[in-house]
Parts: structure tokens; C-alpha cells; sequence
């Protein structure tokens, strides 16, 4: 058992399933001799050697492309997109066939890839490399998006993901890559995609969220639980799609009320959607209002302003003590 | 200092049958020599001539509403045919929509084709032997994917090649670029055939390139380039010949332009006498590849009246069985859009389809007021009974 932050643990389930899957091979941009920008594939290329990780031109498009017609000839590619800002290029490839192509074929073509993408803001990063597009991809039927929130979870759920069938995008939030360190097991184990965590247990009211968002949820419980007293329960989503709504739907019919936490904008945010199924399967349990704190519906500013746009334990606070007064 | 030449090329015109019935002897081979042996000739001819007649029997199926929108693949026959006699069976063809002859001559059967414009996705479930992607709509996209189908292959250490068809208007597309780049850097032996029909729909192809060739557009990524007349079944034959042989002696990728001219409008949807003239058809009717190709075939008493009256019948009787195929499969089972969108299909997505007819979306029954949950259940017994009996 070792202590290990974000890129370790991804950096590690990476070597172990390539140990055992020889179909699994990688790809990117700088990914190789560089070991990715953030370190991520560092060392594998040496230990895999370059037909199995390897660089690729500077064209998302194409790196996804390429990586769906290996995947349809049967190999698990492991593609990066270097940061989610650089996913527009590539979204014809993944929603027009990474997503169909199995569907279209009826079972003759699949696509088992796993797209590995640094997501998030909180770096002090340039324009594009601080946003939060999951909803976009939870929106387009025949994928599967993951984003876990710690080093733990990270390495169950990336080798879920790498003995997926089917395509998974796999977002790193890079503002907690090196931020929390764990213990995580070398020992062989899995997450499955499409369950939730809840990180603790409570009785007022439940906080949905996922990402680097749980970080700055959990800064909020422990002030509001100094404070007031209330008992809150949160809830680490770990998939945006498939997701667990019987976990959330038996948390908030049991407290009775419910604030959504997510980096990305509000509108036609992930929040939405738990919202709308909280109201069908919750109504007659809601004693408030589905709370969400969010992303402004404006574009990710730059780095000065990031924290004005970014949730943080103040904002959580507020939008808990708002749900908490009816 | 004197100025170099850092880089010059050109790019070299394959024609061997031409549009008057000329056989060039040096490049097409004479007598055992012949690039096609005469019995595959003939087998070619009739795989042209089957396949323009579907292409008829396609557009009727159409109009009589028992077919949705198709592209007609009239006048391009010997393009994809070359490339596919040219081939080994299980290097991939990876095509966009024009490229049914090939796909015929390959094994795929008819009537997946059919499917395929009869708005069923069965038509796509193609059997993995034949070594065949499904029809593409998006254009420009399939070219990345036939490159990592023949990486696919080289990582496993065969020499499995792909060829990728895309017309003269998909070429502009990024996709295209990007998988030309792909290739040639990573080293990956696809044979990239552009079909210049001279028409994207309405756009002529001077709009969708300011160069002199298509084949061009290979040369700034490093691979050979070479054009050739692509209503000329030799032609078409022997530049994919030399394509292939490059491909997978080098292991890197190649550019074929084939020449010729979309007969019909662009699907039947499209009226193409909006935008071109009935000369420029009329001249290309004149080089027709079924036309040149049967008359090649008389000249050398290869074939006759007799024998042209007993294809027509047969292919006729071929192809209407096919359409009797495509048609006769079972509807597809309600909901069947539900089961193949991953491996083990969502909970989620599972109640969504069993209540698809019967609940309203979405809604847990359950938090329905007690009178309403009654009404609610009856609704859903009427809706069930009602399926049963669709």
C-alpha cells in the first residue's frame, strides 16, 4: 500500500492493465518520450515500448479517429486529448461514431477506447484549459463518462474503464493531480462505473457533486457542521453516465433536500438533469427546492477572475443554508 | 548563394482503355500478359452491369416509396471494382456511399445495401469476413478510421493493408488531411483513393480544390501520388495494383485519384439539371466504363448480343431477388434502437424502453397520488394490450 496522489494512481493502473492487456496501447500528443504534460504516462513508453505508446501528429480529430478505427480492429486504445478545451476538434469523431458505431452495426463494430482528458479549472492554466464539458458528452447516448475525485477512486475506476467494452471519457480534474495524496492499493481492484460514493453519511440534506468540486464540498460540510450543527450527506457521483440515481434518490428521499455542486456552467448542466429526477422520483420527499451551485453561464475566465467563477465552500455554504430555510 | 530546388514532383495519367476503344498494349499486357485474364473480364463486366441495374431498380424502389433517399453509383463502376479485384479479400475497404460494385464484388450482400437505404440498421451488421467498414454518411470520416484499422493489424503483426474511398468534395473535409498526416507519419499502409466526380451535389470540384489534380493533395504528406482514367477497368486495375504493392512493401500510405463523372444526380433527392448541363453528361455518357468495356469485350469476341440478352436477364432476376430479400425481413422489434447502444445495456436505459408505451418518461409511479397511481396502472394495461397487437 502506498501514499499516492492523482497521476500516480492513473500513471499505475495504466502499467498494471497493460501488463495484463496486451491490446491496450497509447496515445497522444507528447504522451511518449515528454510522459504527457502533466507527467501522467510517465515511464511508459520506455517500459512499453514505441509501438505501444506513442506520439502522434498535433489533431484531435485525428488522434480520436485513428484511435476508434484501432478500437473497431479490435485493440483498447488509450487516447489523450492533452486538455478538454482541445475536445471541440475531436467531437464529429466521438459523438458521430465513437458513440454510434456499435449501434449503427448492431453489435458488428464496436468500440472499447478509453479517452483519457485533464478537465477543470484551478491552475492559473490559459484560455481552454480550465473548462468542464461532461453534460456535452452525458447528453450523447452510447458513451460513458467518468470523473473521479481522488487518487483511490481514480485508479478502480480508469481500470473499469480500460476493460469497458465500450468508449469511456476519463476526466482528470487537474486541480487535484497532485493536491491529495492517499493510500491507494497496488493490489488489483475495480470500481464500478455507474455507482456513487457517499464520502460521508448524514440526515438534513445531501450533496450531490463530482470531480475537484467534492474537495471544495467538503470544505463547506466541515464549516457548516462547526457551525450549525446540521448533519449533511455527500454523495461523489464518480460517473457522469450511466450514474447512480438510486443512490441519490434514496439519499435525498431520506433528508428531503438537495444541492447540486458542479464546475461547469448551470444551464443545461449535469446539475439539471439530477434536479429533473430528483422532482420524479423525490417529489413527495422534497422539503425544499433542488439547490445548484455551479459555473456562471458565461465563457471559463482567465486565471485572474477563475476563483469569482469557480464554487467554492462559500458558495456550497450559502446554497446550503438557503436549502436548509424552508 | 544560387538558388535550389528543395522539393519538385509530378503526378502521372494512367490510361490503358480508352473512351474510343484505344488499348495500350505496353501497360494493359497482351494475351496471357493481360493484366485481367479474360475470364475475370468478364466477370467484371457482369459485376458493372449488375450493379447499374440495382442502381435502377434502387431509384424505382424509391420512387414508389419503398426506399428512402439513395445515392446512385451510375457511371463510377470501375472505380471501386478495380480496387477491389486489386486487393487481397481481407485488406479492409473502408468506403463512404459510391462504392456498391467493389462492396458487391467483395461479398457484401445486396440487400445489406438496401437495408442500409431503407432506414434499417441491419443493413450495417455486416459479417466480419468481409473485411468491409459500413456505409459512412459523415463525409471525410471513415479515412482515419480505415488508418487505425491497419494499425490495428500492424500491431499485430499482419500486413493487412486498407483502401479508403472518399469523393473530390470530401476531400476538403479536415478529416481527410488528418488522416492523410496520420498515415504518413506513423508509418500506416493505406491506400487513400479519391473518386473526382467532378460533383459535391451542386459544387464542382474547382470549388472544393484551386489545384490541377487531387491526387496532389497527397504530395504535401510525403506519399505517391498518381491519377488515373477511373472509368477504365484496366486503368483503375493497374494503378491500384501499383498502389497496393507500395503500400505493403513500404508499409506507408499512397494517393489514387480515379477520374470519372456521378451519371446521376446525387441522390434522389437531388436534381442535378438545376445545376450542370446536358452536354458535359452527354460527353461523359460517351465514357461510360460499361459502354467501353463491352465494346473492348465484342472487338476481341469475347462477348456478343446473345450473351450481353442473358446477363440482363440474369442480373435482373439477381437483383429482384434481392430487393425480395431486403424486404421480406422481419420488422424489427419496437424498442430494438435500445439494445445495442453498449455491451450490457443501462438500467436506466432498460426502463426507459420497457415503459417506453406505456409510462410517461421518466416519472417514478410511485409519487402519483393513490387515485392516480389506479389510473395510471389502467393506462398502462391499454397501452400494453395495444402493443401486443401492433
Amino acid at each position: 500500500m502506498a501514499n499516492l496522489n492523482l497521476v500516480q494512481a492513473i500513471n499505475l493502473a495504466l502499467i498494471q492493465e497493460m501488463e495484463k492487456n496486451h491490446d491496450i496501447v497509447l496515445l497522444g500528443e507528447d504522451i511518449g518520450v515528454n510522459g504527457g504534460v502533466f507527467r501522467v504516462t510517465e515511464g511508459l513508453q520506455k517500459r512499453f515500448g514505441g509501438n505501444r505508446v506513442f506520439d502522434t501528429p498535433l489533431a484531435e480529430s485525428g488522434i480520436i479517429g485513428l484511435s476508434i478505427g484501432m478500437a473497431m480492429g479490435g485493440l483498447h486504445p488509450v487516447p489523450e486529448i492533452q486538455f478538454e478545451g482541445f475536445l471541440g476538434p475531436a467531437y464529429d469523431q466521438i459523438c458521430s461514431h465513437a458513440a454510434r458505431m456499435r449501434t449503427r452495426t448492431r453489435g458488428a463494430f464496436t468500440v472499447p477506447m478509453t479517452i483519457r482528458i485533464p478537465v477543470g479549472g484551478g491552475i492559473h492554466a490559459p484560455e481552454l484549459h480550465s473548462d468542464s464539458p461532461e453534460a456535452i458528452y452525458a447528453h450523447t447516448p452510447g458513451l460513458k463518462v467518468v470523473m473521479p475525485s481522488s487518487p483511490y477512486d481514480a485508479k478502480g475506476l480508469l481500470v473499469s474503464a480500460l476493460r469497458d467494452p465500450d468508449p469511456v471519457l476519463f476526466f482528470e480534474p487537474k486541480r487535484i493531480y497532485r493536491a491529495i495524496r492517499e493510500e491507494v492499493p497496488e493490489d488489483e481492484y475495480t470500481l464500478p462505473i455507474g455507482k456513487a460514493r457517499t464520502v460521508c453519511e448524514g440526515t438534513d440534506l445531501t450533496i450531490v457533486s463530482w470531480g475537484a468540486s467534492v474537495v471544495q464540498c467538503m470544505q463547506a460540510i466541515e464549516k457548516m457542521s462547526d457551525r450549525d450543527g446540521c448533519s449533511i450527506e455527500l454523495i461523489d457521483l464518480r460517473t457522469i453516465y450511466p450514474f447512480d440515481m438510486d443512490a441519490v434518490a434514496e439519499s435525498v428521499s431520506k433528508t428531503g433536500r438537495c444541492v447540486v455542486v458542479h464546475e461547469a456552467p448551470l444551464t443545461c448542466g449535469f446539475g439539471s438533469e439530477i434536479a429533473a429526477r430528483i422532482m420524479e422520483r423525490c417529489f413527495l420527499q422534497l422539503e425544499a427546492p433542488v439547490q445548484r451551485v455551479a459555473g456562471f453561464d458565461t465563457t471559463m475566465p482567465y486565471y485572474k477572475l477563475e476563483l469569482d467563477y469557480l464554487p467554492d465552500a462559500v458558495r456550497v455554504s450559502r446554497a446550503i443554508h438557503d436549502c436548509l430555510a424552508y | 548563394m544560387p538558388i535550389t530546388i528543395a522539393y519538385e514532383a509530378k503526378i502521372e495519367h494512367i490510361s490503358i482503355l480508352d473512351a474510343k476503344g484505344n488499348f495500350d498494349e505496353k501497360l494493359g499486357g497482351v494475351g496471357s500478359k493481360c493484366i485481367i485474364p479474360d475470364a475475370d473480364i468478364v466477370k467484371l463486366y457482369a459485376a458493372m452491369v449488375s450493379c447499374r441495374q440495382l442502381d435502377d431498380v434502387a431509384f424505382r424502389l424509391q420512387r414508389s416509396g419503398r426506399m428512402g433517399t439513395y445515392p446512385q453509383n451510375m457511371g463510377q463502376e470501375a472505380t471501386s471494382l478495380g480496387a477491389a479485384y486489386a486487393l487481397r479479400k481481407d485488406d479492409w475497404m473502408v468506403t463512404c456511399y459510391r462504392e456498391n460494385c467493389g462492396l458487391f464484388w467483395r461479398g457484401v450482400p445486396k440487400e445489406a445495401i438496401l437495408l442500409h437505404w431503407m432506414g434499417d440498421e441491419r443493413g450495417n451488421a455486416m459479417p466480419k469476413p468481409h473485411w468491409v467498414t459500413p456505409i459512412y454518411v459523415p463525409l471525410g470520416t471513415q479515412m482515419l478510421h480505415a488508418a487505425g484499422l491497419t494499425l490495428a493489424a500492424k500491431y499485430r503483426g499482419e500486413d493487412r493493408i486498407a483502401c479508403t474511398f472518399f469523393g473530390d468534395g470530401a476531400s476538403s473535409e479536415g478529416d481527410f488531411h488528418e488522416a492523410c498526416n496520420f498515415a504518413a507519419s506513423l508509418h500506416i499502409p493505406v491506400v487513400f483513393v479519391c473518386q473526382n466526380n467532378f460533383w459535391a451535389i451542386s459544387t464542382p470540384s474547382k470549388i472544393n480544390s484551386a489545384g490541377l489534380t487531387f491526387a496532389q493533395r497527397g504530395l504535401s504528406y510525403g506519399m505517391p501520388c498518381m491519377q488515373c482514367d477511373g472509368n477504365d477497368i484496366f486503368a483503375t486495375v493497374y494503378t491500384m495494383q501499383r498502389a497496393i504493392e507500395h503500400a505493403r512493401k513500404t508499409g506507408t500510405p499512397c494517393f489514387v485519384e480515379m477520374v470519372t463523372y456521378r451519371l446521376g444526380d446525387h441522390t434522389t433527392a437531388d436534381d442535378a439539371k438545376r445545376y450542370r448541363d446536358q452536354e458535359e453528361v452527354d460527353a461523359w455518357k460517351a465514357r461510360d466504363p460499361i459502354i467501353r468495356l463491352r465494346n473492348y469485350m465484342v472487338a476481341r469476341k469475347l462477348w456478343d448480343d446473345g450473351k450481353e440478352a442473358a446477363l440482363q436477364e440474369q442480373v435482373e432476376h439477381e437483383n429482384a431477388e434481392a430487393v425480395v430479400r431486403a424486404e421480406g425481413i422481419a420488422a424489427p422489434t419496437r424498442g430494438d434502437f435500445f439494445n445495442s447502444m453498449y455491451a450490457e445495456t443501462p438500467q436506466d436505459l432498460l426502463i426507459q424502453r420497457d415503459t417506453m408505451h406505456t409510462h410517461s418518461l421518466g416519472q417514478d409511479p410511485s409519487q402519483l397520488p393513490p387515485e392516480a397511481q389506479a389510473r395510471a396502472a389502467q393506462l398502462s394495461a391499454e397501452a400494453t394490450a395495444a402493443a401486443a397487437q401492433h
